[in-house]
């Protein structure tokens, strides 16, 4: 093996590659030659490192810089000043302001709040390996976990592992992982599966595609010990087609583990059979719904199936069916090798181990965290998230997606878990978490995520199909100034009856934005309905823009930066807005040096 | 081709030899100034010579690394070894036969080649 003095780690998951750190990549190798470097310094490509808002990011060992932002035309610099001269780019390194007022310090990642505050287990190897490359995976004890069940533990042992350990579902559910597989394990059937449902849908959560991104590997190990453990010898996972680099990249690791017989038959010779299969979704939120993934996998339509019977019994093709999220699976081939005790010591009572959020919305450092479970919102926003840009006010964090509800202000201070969660109403869902500020109109915010469910509602069951549809025109009417006195008492029955009977989990949780709003924000809905008044100045219908003329100067400034000409005046004296011709597109507000615009 | 246990745990092995260097190395550490005063007075060949005498020998704990200017222009090229507990001797002019004693004696043997220290 070829010795490098020095690696070049350059993140290529979505994020950054969407920031061209492909052409960063072809650079590097370029201007690497051209030095006759090539032989002494290595590229590796990696997975996501979760600071999403600082990259591209590089990183370059032994010296451990952290480079962000980066781009193709700074790799000349970089090759030159640090590979050849051995001097730190300065400008380029990731720099953070504190509380203290100091200037901006540089540090290495592993010195930010952002990495010390948390604790990486599914996330532990994106960013630092290669996940093209199996002998990487292998380096940091990859398929050792595999090896040890298959070798030295019987099905029982590892369900018992499994069950000790407090794993659950990831997915959102949080139902117990070693439970599920018990189950299907007793089930009876001559041919069972594992599947792998990285379907990920909820906006803003992106955790499981990095992990496919940055560790496929780890996904391949832990669905082999599932199906090691229930008794299965083929498994599927499914992938939303818009996720291209997570799906190549896991077909390639497939390609390899069978290369190495890690998939295959007679596994590390002791006749245990695996085999895995990508499948490509197409789009439709429901496939994240189980019942449905499973009829998609079949080549049926994606519509969800009544249950039970549970997949533990009838799933795929009607034969014992374990299905579990890509970020469980992440967990499993750590838990396997570290012990039940090792995962369970961190955490809360009931929910045990790590969970990654997906950072998103009006927070500084958008991107993947992963904290122990029993975290609070205040240190993941604060702490690692680096707060909320312009020192705006926070209002809300939305879990869960469309499925979940909103955490506001006074339960900053909750440790997030599943149980702590749903008594306030929330989820903790996939663990997309949207970050709301002051400027954030919550209905709009209940009207955005009914919109997409029913976008999204597969039309199987007339209480979804109809009773979204119905409560988006209401939240539609408040966001225009068209509420009515009763509209609220009307949201909350129809939110009644869906929970109660709908056919699946997406038509069940649909009402649960909605009535977490009402709960903690029903003041707004009040405001819209009877004083037709947004308060956090979102919604446009109910909006209009003003020229105070005790301020105005006159300048025109405005009234060139209108793209509809709909203001007016004389230079040197106050200028007004024509309202009817009025976009609300706030560009004047923008432009005034007087502060003379207000919305009123 | 597959793979049985044993033949993981060489990968294994093997491949951490290389991914070790973003864990942090714990043996000596060969740190040669590549400034431009060092350039021109050979550094880059005495780097070179470095790294292919650290692969000749097998030294997969050594780091080899570079560092700018410390102000000492005309004792270029200077190389600095950091021992794993930590304490620096700092070699100047050094040239390509100097970097291969040092490597043999210094980093294998642990004896520190005095004549060609800055404090000799």
């Amino acid at each position: 093996m070829a010795y490098y003095r020095s690696q070049v780690l350059i993140c290529a998951g979505t994020g950054c590659h969407s920031n061209k750190s492909n052409e960063i990549i072809e650079r590097f190798n370029e201007e690497l030659k051209k030095h006759g470097l090539e032989d002494e310094v290595q590229i590796v490509t990696t997975g996501c490192f979760g600071l999403c808002a600082a990259g591209p990011i590089v990183v370059i060992y032994p010296e451990d810089t952290f480079y962000s932002k980066v781009k193709a035309d700074d790799v000349p610099e970089l090759v030159e000043e640090h590979l050849l001269k051995g001097r730190e780019v300065e400008r380029l390194i990731f720099t953070t302001e504190d509380d203290s007022g100091d200037e901006p310090k540089t540090l290495k990642f592993v010195d930010t709040d952002f990495h010390k505050k948390q604790r990486r287990v599914a996330l532990q190897n994106c960013g630092r390996i290669n996940p093209e490359d199996i002998d990487e995976y292998i380096a940091f004890d990859g398929y050792k976990a595999l090896e040890k069940v298959l070798t030295s533990m019987t099905p029982e042992d590892v369900i018992n592992v499994m069950k000790e350990s407090g794993l659950r579902g990831r997915g959102g559910a949080g139902f117990p992982t070693g439970v599920k597989w018990s189950f299907a394990q007793a089930a009876k059937g001559d041919k069972k599966y594992v599947a792998c449902n990285a379907d990920e849908g909820d906006p803003g959560a992106f955790m499981d595609r990095s992990i496919l991104e940055g560790d496929p590997h780890s996904v391949i190990e832990a669905m082999a010990i599932a199906a090691y453990a229930i008794g299965a010898d083929e498994g599927f996972i499914y992938v939303r087609a818009e996720y291209p680099i997570a799906v190549r990249r896991f077909q390639i690791a497939i390609d390899q583990a069978r290369e190495y017989g890690l998939l295959g038959e007679n596994i590390f010779d002791t006749g245990f059979n695996f085999n895995l299969n990508i499948r490509l979704g197409a789009g439709a939120f429901v496939c994240g719904e189980e019942t449905a993934l499973m009829n998609s996998i079949e080549g049926k339509r994606g519509e969800p199936r009544p249950r039970p019977p549970f997949p533990a019994n009838k799933g795929i093709f009607d034969k014992p069916t374990v299905l579990n999220n890509v970020e469980t699976y992440a967990n499993v081939p750590k838990i396997i090798l570290n012990g039940a005790e090792w995962f369970n010591s961190v955490g809360t009572e009931k929910s045990k181990g790590t969970k990654v959020f997906a950072l998103g919305g009006k927070i500084n450092n958008v991107g993947l965290v992963e904290v122990p479970m029993g975290t609070t919102l205040r240190e993941v926003i604060y702490d690692i998230g680096g707060g909320i840009p312009d020192d705006k006010k926070f209002k809300a964090a939305q879990t869960g997606g469309p499925s979940g509800g909103c955490i506001p202000t006074e339960h900053l201070d909750l440790p997030m878990d599943y149980e702590s969660l749903m008594s306030i109403g929330s989820m903790m869902g996939s663990g997309g978490l949207i970050v709301m500020d002051e400027t954030d109109c919550m209905v709009d915010v209940a009207r955005f995520f009914m919109d997409f469910i029913v976008d999204e509602s597969c039309g199987k069951c007339p209480t979804c199909r109809i009773g979204t549809k119905r409560m988006l025109e209401i939240l539609e009417r408040i966001c225009e100034g068209k509420g009515e006195d009763g509209d609220i008492e009307k949201l909350e029955e129809l939110a009644k009856t869906l929970k109660s009977s709908a056919l699946c989990g997406l038509g069940q949780t649909a009402p649960n934005p909605v009535l977490s709003t009402l709960q903690y924000f029903r003041d707004e809905y009040e405001a819209h309905i009877y004083e037709k008044r947004c308060p956090a100045g979102a919604c446009k219908k109910l909006l209009s823009y003003e020229i105070v003329a005790d301020k105005c100067m006159g300048c025109s400034a405005c009234a060139k930066q209108c793209p509809v000409s709909a203001i007016e005046g004389e230079i040197r004296s106050p200028f007004t807005i024509d309202k009817e011709k009025c976009i609300k597109c706030g560009a004047c507000m923008d432009t005034c040096r007087f502060n003379a615009i207000i919305k009123a | 081709m597959k793979k049985t246990a044993a033949d993981l745990e060489q990968i294994r092995k093997e491949t951490l030899k290389n991914v070790e260097l973003r864990t942090g190395k714990d043996g000596y550490k060969i740190i040669v100034g590549m400034a431009t005063c060092g350039i021109a007075a050979g550094a880059r060949d005495v780097f070179k010579e470095a790294i292919e005498k650290v692969i000749e020998k097998d030294l997969d704990s050594v780091t080899v690394g570079q560092m700018g200017c410390i102000g000492l222009c005309s004792m270029e090229p200077i190389v600095e070894v950091i021992s794993p507990s930590g304490e620096k001797t700092r070699y100047i002019k050094v040239n390509k036969e100097k970097i291969d004693n040092i490597i043999t004696s210094h980093i294998i043997d642990g004896n520190v080649v005095s004549e060609y220290t800055s404090e000799s």
